[in-house]
């Protein structure tokens, strides 16, 4: 059976899997961006709490996925919520560092002038700060993003939902019919999304990056 | 709705009035501003002239709060600082930084309606007075209005930032070292248009500058200040360049205090000379009595709307038997008015054949002339009249 039967022949099935695998992501990252941009907010005055929020989410880092989703196995069992918390944490890390980087890069004397001329330390930050940091912290996102794609697919090894148990049911069966058509459509798979995503934030970043600050 | 300041927005300057102000910044030692009193009258422009470390910068973002000061009062238009909201405070009072301070992500209408929004203006009015301020400082709205900053020059970035201070006409003006970072020509053209502003506008403002020559051409009254926001003079230009208060604003002004009086002196004020005139229709020989009574050999021919046309000289004029318009002589050459500064007089004295130059008022019409001597002659005059006013104001006379 050649790939592109293969594909044919589960056509409903790897769509419905597809179609897991990018809204996990999506919700991952949605999650992680409320989450990081507030922790980024929040500690992004203070160097010190700012340095504690990136060197505790650059720890987490170097724990490998495949570990983290192990460690999690006796404490949230298998499938989704296993799958969601690692993903979840994994893309926390650029987005803090990146809002906090985004925060700290913008002109103090921007800053200055908006106090100056009246507006509240929310406002400002509301309309002068973080729209002037929003291409970085963007960035921070769309790094997040492709991070949790390939979380994603590890999070099969949980039994998570996604493209992801493709690949593993494939390796698992090497040698078997069809492992390798599905192990590479898994892969494959997972590999049109991630550009399907970063195409996403091409759109988004001209939709959202003001015109006066657009590279 | 119009939440913030009424009682502080809505044009003409009020007094600002700092009272025992100290301002120590935490971990330092020594205060940036030391028990500091100043008064600024309302309408007035006050430079606060120093170098830099002196803690200008300081005593100006105490009026607005941008820093608290440490104890003392600060009385704006009567009011006491501390009772008004910080951010309800500075929406009214226009502030203006070194490089303008334009938030880039906004346009140019955006940047200066952020006050007026602030404020709860509707949009109509917002965009109205957008475009107002703009002509007001010089650029064309509709090329303008929905630039970015960045597409703009220094100084029209400037222009743009006194505009945003502008917008929700605040009473008082804070500007800080606003045009440090332009070259001399729109240095020079922005503080011209400053002046212009402030005939009309008539705001109270405090500027923050270590050019001396800056505080000299905009300051109603300059604060020379030492380390600590020490004022040690407190006075007009015209004033402290005539009597510097001791050596240290001696050496901060940095000699040719002569020259720079020139470069303040408008022709306009001194007393000019007279030299012997007529119309061309008079007699040659009355001209020629008046010339030589006045000893001079040479005489002015004006035309019949009183401009001047051309000198004549005495010998000329004996000559002569028609009217002084038929007498031969040379042109007029430069004509100087009375918004011409002493220095420029000076540049055009220095750069014509002739003794004098004369001086016309409104549509050419012969004023009078300036020679070297007048020049001279008015420089003294100002010396003794400071002179006078500060034995006056010591009372013992002391200097």
């Amino acid at each position: 059976m050649s790939l592109w039967e293969y594909i044919a022949d589960r056509r409903d099935l790897l769509l419905f899997e597809a179609v897991q695998h990018a809204s996990m992501v999506a919700q991952c990252v949605l999650i992680a961006a409320l989450a990081g941009v507030l922790a980024g907010v929040a500690t992004y005055r203070r160097p010190r709490l700012s340095g504690l929020a990136t060197s505790t989410a650059g720890v987490v880092f170097t724990v490998p996925s495949l570990a983290l989703l192990g460690l999690l196995i006796p404490v949230l069992g298998l499938g989704v919520a296993p799958s969601v918390v690692a993903i979840t944490i994994y893309a926390l890390l650029p987005i803090i560092r990146n809002t906090v980087v985004g925060l700290s890069g913008v002109d103090p004397a921007l800053v200055d002038a908006a106090r100056g001329i009246g507006m509240s330390r929310r406002r400002s930050l509301l309309r002068v700060e973080l729209p002037l940091a929003w291409p970085v912290i963007l960035i921070g996102i769309r790094v997040a993003t492709q991070l949790a794609m390939g979380i994603g697919a590890v999070a099969a090894y949980v039994s998570g939902p996604g493209l992801g148990e493709q690949i593993f049911s494939g390796l698992a069966r090497l040698g078997g019919a069809n492992a390798v058509n599905s192990a590479l459509t898994g892969t494959i798979g997972i590999a049109v999304l991630a550009l399907l995503f970063d195409a996403c934030y091409v759109l988004i970043g001209r939709l959202t990056i003001p015109g006066g600050v657009r590279a | 709705m119009p939440e913030a300041a009424n009682h502080m927005s809505g044009g003409k300057g009020v007094p600002i009035e700092l009272r025992g102000v100290t301002k120590v910044f935490p971990g330092t030692g020594e205060p940036a501003v030391l028990d500091l009193d100043l008064t600024i009258e309302a309408g007035e422009t006050v430079v606060l002239l120093g170098p830099s470390g002196c803690g200008k910068t300081t005593t100006m973002r105490m009026i607005n709060r941008l820093t608290e000061p440490t104890s003392g009062d600060i009385l704006i238009g009567g009011r006491n600082s501390r009772d008004i909201d910080p951010d309800r405070l500075r929406r009214g009072i226009g502030y203006v930084i070194q490089q303008a301070g334009l938030f880039p992500h906004m346009t140019v209408a955006g940047n200066i309606a952020q006050v007026p929004r602030l404020l709860g203006w509707d949009s109509r009015r917002v965009s109205e007075r957008v475009d107002e301020l703009l002509a007001l400082v010089g650029l064309e709205p509709a090329t303008f209005r929905d630039r970015y900053p960045r597409k703009l020059s220094g100084g029209q970035q400037q222009r743009v930032g006194v505009a945003r201070a502008l917008a929700a006409d605040p009473p008082v003006l804070l500007m800080d070292e606003p045009f440090g970072a332009l070259d001399p020509i729109n240095r020079a053209r922005l503080q011209d248009e400053l002046l212009r502003l402030q005939e009309e506008l008539a705001k109270t403002i405090v500027f923050v500058t270590h050019d001396v020559d800056e505080a000299l051409k905009i300051g109603d009254r300059i604060a020379i200040m030492q380390r600590g926001s020490r004022i040690v003079q407190y006075a007009s230009p015209a004033e402290i360049l005539a009597h510097p208060a001791d050596d240290y604003v001696e050496q901060y002004l940095g000699g040719g205090s002569s020259m720079r009086l020139l470069s303040l002196t408008r022709v306009g004020d001194i007393e000019l000379d007279q030299v012997p005139h007529a119309t061309e229709d008079t007699d040659a020989g009355d001209l020629r009595a008046q010339a030589e009574a006045d000893g001079r050999g040479y005489a002015l021919v004006l035309d019949r709307l009183r401009r001047p046309r051309r000198w004549v000289t005495t010998k000329a004029l004996a000559g002569a038997d028609g009217t002084a318009g038929e007498v031969e002589g040379e042109p007029a050459g430069v004509l100087i008015g009375g918004r011409t500064t002493l220095q420029e007089a000076l540049e055009a004295l220095l750069n014509t054949d002739n003794d004098v130059v004369p001086v016309v008022g409104r549509r050419q019409v012969y004023a009078g002339a300036v020679s070297l001597g007048t020049v001279q002659q008015a420089i003294q005059t100002i010396k003794s009249r400071e002179r006078d006013r500060r034995r006056r104001q010591h009372g013992d006379g002391g200097e």
